[in-house]
């Protein structure tokens, strides 16, 4: 190696570790790594994290016409077994209820028709699941920011918890992805009721997010400024299952 | 570095190893992890949409790791997502800074003229790229990889929120799925007739170049 070549490999290399440096500061300030940013594929989350929040900012993701809504949706999973789920399932809900807890002002808990009596959204959308398959259906829900409004979010939460009433299914959002108007709970489906094999009464939409992101039977939202405390602190069951916390690739 | 190209000191630049070798490993990990993510669901379809529920395009004649599938087998095989997937887009990144680098780098120096171009440079020598094998380097270079990342980003639901033609171009999620897959057949198939060929040509002495640069032992 010539003399010339060590100084410039050296320069590069040193500017690119100081730049690298800086870039790790600047993400972190503005909210940029994901709770599942560490260990081997850190790097790969923080990247797809980091750039698609900063590249995708406050879109909306793609709305569909009624006639590009699938004949035939894929129902994944099945629904609980647990003999509470049964029960309220018998009784047409009517016992459901969401609770709202953490950082919000007025702790509350919803029933279905009180959801309902928000001024609803309605979305035709894509949703995509990471094994490859997918369908369009028209979702009818209240923006999760219509109901972090009534509860009133306080200052510094930066994520949104929300649980199913199946053991070991809970995710998170981040607060913008939380507020974009487009993230529902949904209780509707193609005019209907949301059927219980699409995650009835109550599930989440993030339709910029692959269809794991969009958790079924949700009971429980909970407004947080860390992840810290739940699980591994790694901000979803998927997380934890080595899926990215972040899905919208 | 100008002085790369046969004839010079070195038979491949530093910059062309380096990246060679850290593109195919990448390669290597997006191949393997890419099939554990189809295997999930063996299927194709045309258009934004499918599922189990509608007619797919065609289907490969192997098993999947989810139940859910028909597939005609009776075993399901062990499902590999979450890992595969992390891997998959890190290995992509990978690809991504090594690939601009690459580019970058042979455009400034005249690579890509120089050594790749059909008819330019070099004295007809057995280093000396035929017209054949120039346009299969420039295809992989130009063509297959630019479209791999764009049909793996048509299927990001959030970068296609921002940017909406990457997707509406194909038609749809599936077709950029299907597209993907194919992408994929077309530069296995480079990588089987380049090993092949480097083979052929001599594989140590061959391969010798690529990791030293140097043409002879």
């Amino acid at each position: 190696m010539t003399r010339r070549k060590l100084v410039s490999s050296g320069v590069a290399a040193f500017s690119g570790v100081a730049g690298l440096t800086v870039a790790g500061r600047l993400a972190k300030q503005y909210g940029l790594v994901p709770p599942d940013g560490g260990g081997i594929y850190g790097p790969g989350h923080r990247l797809t994290y980091g750039v698609q929040k900063l590249l995708t900012g406050n879109a909306l993701a793609r709305e569909f016409p009624r006639s590009a809504i699938s004949d035939r949706p894929f129902a994944n999973g099945r629904p609980p077994k647990d003999e509470n789920y049964l029960r309220m399932k018998e009784a047409g809900f009517v016992d459901w209820r969401l609770k709202v807890d953490g950082m919000v002002e007025r702790p509350s808990s919803f029933s279905v028709a009180e959801l309902k009596s928000f001024v609803p959204r309605t979305q035709i959308t894509h949703l995509a699941c990471e094994e490859g398959w997918s369908f369009i259906a028209e979702w009818m829900g209240v923006p999760l920011s219509a109901v972090l409004e009534r509860v009133g979010v306080r200052r510094g939460a930066k994520y949104v918890m929300y649980f199913s009433i199946q053991p070991e299914w809970w995710d998170s959002v981040d607060i913008d992805e939380a507020v974009h108007p487009q993230t529902l709970v949904t209780y509707g489906m193609n005019g209907g009721e949301l059927p219980v094999g699409h995650g009835g009464p109550v599930r989440m939409r993030v339709p910029r997010q692959l269809g794991y992101k969009s958790v079924k039977f949700v009971n429980r939202l909970t407004v947080t400024d860390s992840v810290k405390g739940f699980g591994k602190g790694m901000g979803s069951v998927a997380a934890e299952y080595g899926y990215s916390w972040y899905n919208g690739i | 570095m100008a002085e790369a190209a046969v004839g010079g000191s070195e038979r491949h630049a530093g910059v062309v190893r380096w990246t060679h070798w850290v593109i195919a490993l990448s390669f290597a990990a997006l191949l393997v992890t890419g099939v554990e993510i189809l295997i999930s669901h063996p299927r194709f379809y045309w258009g934004e949409t499918g599922n189990v529920r509608m007619e797919p395009l065609f289907t490969l004649p192997i098993p999947a790791s989810r139940g859910s599938v028909p597939t005609g087998y009776r075993f399901v095989l062990e499902d590999q997502n979450s890992w595969s997937r992390s891997l998959h887009f890190q290995s992509a990144w990978l690809v991504f800074f090594t690939a601009v680098l690459y580019g970058f780098w042979g455009i400034l120096q005249g690579h890509f003229r120089k050594n790749l171009a059909p008819g330019g440079g070099q004295g007809g020598d057995e280093w000396t790229y035929n017209t054949y094998q120039r346009v299969a380097y420039l295809s992989v270079v130009f063509v297959l990889f630019p479209l791999m990342f764009w049909t793996g980003l048509a299927m990001s639901p959030a970068f296609v929120a921002a940017f909406p033609f990457t997707v509406t171009v194909f038609g749809g999620q599936q077709s950029a799925r299907t597209i993907h897959f194919f992408v994929t057949l077309a530069l296995v198939v480079f990588v089987v007739g380049h090993v092949v060929m480097v083979y052929r040509a001599g594989f140590v002495k061959r391969t010798r170049a690529m990791i030293t640069g140097r043409m002879k032992g």
